[in-house]
C-alpha cells in the first residue's frame, strides 16, 4: 500500500510538521523468521514532528518493524532510511551515533535492574557525551525526570517502582539523549486506564516540548486516537489502511470493525 | 549434528568479538573494577574456608600412609606440589565457575530476556563491551589471583596438621614446602588459572547473551554455564598437564 503522508491526517499541530523531508523511510521491507513471514513489503513515510501510531493485533509484526527502524533487527529485503541515513550502510561507530537520535521506549520498560533510577539515566549520557562535568549531568538527570513529573524517584530501584512510573523513567532514559526520533513500543501495555491516559499526555508532551518525530506501536485504541496524527492498520504484514484515526474506522472492512469493536464497546 | 557444529561456530564467532572488542577503545574501567571486585573480593570468604580445609584434610589424610615409611617429614613438600600443581588451580576453578559462572550466566541471561541488552544498544552503548568484556576480564585476570590465595591458605593448613604433630616452626615448614617448587609449577599454575577464569567467563556470558524463552531461559543459561565450564575445565587440566610434564 502506497503512503501517503499529505497534512489531511495532521490534527495536532500541522504546523509543526514538516513532511518535505521525512525522518524515517521504509520502503519494500520484509521479514521473515524461518518459513512465517512477518513483513510483506512495508513502505512508510514519517515526517518530521509527526506522530504515527501502527496499531495491529499482537503477531502482526508490529514490535519488528520498530527493532529495523532503530536497526536491531535487518530486514532480509528492502531499505530503511532514518534521518537520511540508510541502516544497513553505516558501520558500528555510525550506527551507535545514528541511535543517539533515536529513543526507543520498551514494552516491558528495559530498565537496568541493578541500578538506581539516577544510574540508569546517567548511563547512556556519560557514554554518549564524555564531556560533561558531574554537576551538568546532575542537572541533566534532575530536568529530564522533572519533564515526566518523577523527581522524587531518583534514588530509587526499578524494583520499587510502578508500571507506570517504569514507563516513565525508560522514556526519561531516551530523553535524556534529545532523541529526534521516539520509537514507543506498546507504551500503554499492562497499565490501568489512568495510567494509560498519564502516558499518552507524556507522549504528546515529548512531542511539543522535545519537538521529536515518534512511532507508536499499539494495539489501545484510546492511546492510537489521543497520540497519533496519522494512523496505520497493520494485518498480517501488510498495511490494510491508514489516515487519521476517524478515517481508519470509517470502513466496512470486517477484520477493522473487529478490532474497533473489540477495543470500544460497539453500539451494533 | 549440524546444530553442534553451528554452535561452536557461534562459541568462535563470540570469542573474536571479545577479543576485538577487548582492545578497542572506550574501556570500561569502572565496570571492570567493579567486576574484579565482585568475582574476587565476594569470593575471598569461600575460597580461604575452602583452601584451609583441603590443606587440612589433605596433609591429615596423607600423614598416615607416609608414617608408614617413616617420610612424615615429607608432608611439606608434598602439600605444596599438591596444591600449587593441581589442587589449588582446579578447586578455585571449580568454585569460581559455580559461584560466578552462574551468577553471570543469570544476571545476562535475564537483561537478555527483560530486554535490557537492547536498551543499552539502541541508548548507543556497546552491551558487548560493557557487559561481556568487563566480565571475562574479571575471571580471567581474578582467578590465578585467588589460585594463588587458595595455595597459601591450603599451605597454611597443612601446617596446622604439621605442627600439632611434628612442632614445626612456620619458617621451617615453608622452607620445607617450597624446596621441590620450581619457576615452572607457579607459571603453569598461573596459566592454568588465567585459561580456566577465560573459560568460566566465556561460558557464563556465552549463554547468557543467547539465553531465550523467559525466565526458563535464564535458568536453563545458569545451569549450563555452570556445567559447561566445568567440563571444559576438567578437559583443559587433563590436556595442560600432559603437555606440561613432557616438558618437566
Amino acid at each position: 500500500m502506497a503512503t501517503d503522508t499529505s497534512e489531511k491526517y495532521h490534527k495536532h499541530s500541522p504546523a509543526a510538521i514538516d513532511c518535505n523531508n521525512p525522518v524515517i523511510t521504509l520502503r519494500n521491507i520484509r521479514k521473515s523468521f524461518g518459513s512465517l513471514e512477518v513483513l510483506k513489503g512495508i513502505d512508510l513515510d514519517v515526517c518530521k514532528g509527526e506522530n504515527v501510531v501502527v496499531l495491529g493485533r499482537s503477531g502482526s509484526g508490529k514490535s519488528v518493524l520498530i527493532k529495523i527502524i532503530a536497526g536491531l533487527l535487518w530486514p532480509d529485503e528492502g531499505t530503511v532510511r532514518v534521518l537520511d541515513k540508510e541502516i544497513d550502510r553505516q558501520d558500528a561507530r555510525e550506527l551507535q551515533e545514528l541511535r543517539s537520535k533515536i529513543g526507543f521506549s520498551f514494552q516491558g520498560s528495559a530498565l537496568y535492574d541493578g541500578m538506581t533510577v539516577r544510574a540508569n539515566l546517567e548511563f547512556p549520557l556519560v557514554r554518549n557525551k564524555r564531556n560533561l562535568s558531574g554537576q551538568e549531568v546532575d542537572k541533566a538527570i534532575r530536568q529530564v525526570l522533572e519533564d515526566v513529573g518523577l523527581s522524587r524517584t531518583i534514588d530509587q530501584m526499578p524494583a520499587e517502582l510502578s508500571g507506570g512510573q517504569k514507563k516513565r523513567i525508560g522514556i526519561a532514559r531516551t530523553l535524556i539523549l534529545h532523541p529526534e526520533i521516539m520509537l514507543y513500543d506498546e507504551p500503554t501495555a499492562g497499565l490501568d486506564p489512568v495510567t494509560s491516559v498519564e502516558i499518552n499526555d507524556l507522549i504528546n508532551d515529548v512531542q511539543q516540548r522535545y519537538n521529536t518525530s515518534a512511532v507508536i506501536i499499539t494495539h489501545d485504541l484510546t492511546c492510537a486516537k489521543s497520540t497519533g496524527e496519522r494512523v496505520i492498520m497493520l494485518s498480517e504484514g501488510k498495511f490494510l489502511r491508514q489516515g487519521s484515526f476517524e478515517e481508519v474506522f470509517h470502513t466496512d472492512d470486517p477484520a477493522i470493525k473487529n478490532f474497533y469493536n473489540y477495543n470500544f464497546i460497539s453500539d451494533s | 549434528m549440524k546444530v553442534f557444529f553451528l554452535r561452536i561456530y557461534d562459541v568462535y564467532q563470540f570469542s573474536r568479538r571479545f577479543w576485538k572488542e577487548a582492545f578497542l577503545p572506550p574501556y570500561e574501567y569502572k565496570e571492570v573494577l567493579n567486576q574484579f571486585f565482585e568475582v574476587g573480593i565476594r569470593s575471598l570468604s569461600i575460597i580461604s574456608l575452602t583452601g584451609f580445609i583441603t590443606g587440612l584434610v589433605f596433609t591429615k589424610q596423607s600423614r598416615s600412609s607416609l608414617a608408614e615409611f617413616g617420610a612424615t617429614s615429607w608432608l611439606p613438600s608434598l602439600m605444596a606440589i599438591a596444591l600449587l600443581r593441581a589442587l589449588a588451580p582446579l578447586v578455585t576453578a571449580l568454585i569460581i565457575a559455580g559461584k560466578v559462572g552462574s551468577n553471570i550466566g543469570a544476571e545476562i541471561g535475564s537483561m537478555r530476556v527483560t530486554e535490557q541488552i537492547e536498551a543499552m544498544e539502541v541508548s548507543s552503548t556497546n552491551p558487548f563491551k560493557f557487559l561481556v568484556v568487563s566480565r571475562v576480564l574479571a575471571t580471567t585476570c581474578i582467578v590465578p589471583v585467588l589460585a594463588i590465595y587458595m595455595g597459601f591458605i591450603g599451605l597454611m593448613g597443612a601446617f596446622v596438621n604439621v605442627y600439632n604433630n611434628e612442632q614445626t616452626s612456620f619458617v621451617s615448614f615453608f622452607q620445607q614446602a617450597f624446596v621441590r617448587i620450581t619457576f615452572l609449577d607457579l607459571f603453569v599454575l598461573v596459566l592454568k588459572s588465567a585459561v580456566y577464569g577465560y573459560t568460566i567467563g566465556m561460558t557464563g556470558c556465552f549463554t547468557g547473551w543467547n539465553a531465550d524463552q523467559g525466565t526458563v531461559g535464564v535458568g536453563r543459561a545458569a545451569n549450563t554455564a555452570v556445567v559447561v565450564s566445568m567440563f571444559l575445565i576438567f578437559i583443559e587440566e587433563m590436556l595442560m598437564v600432559t603437555l606440561v610434564n613432557n616438558y618437566r
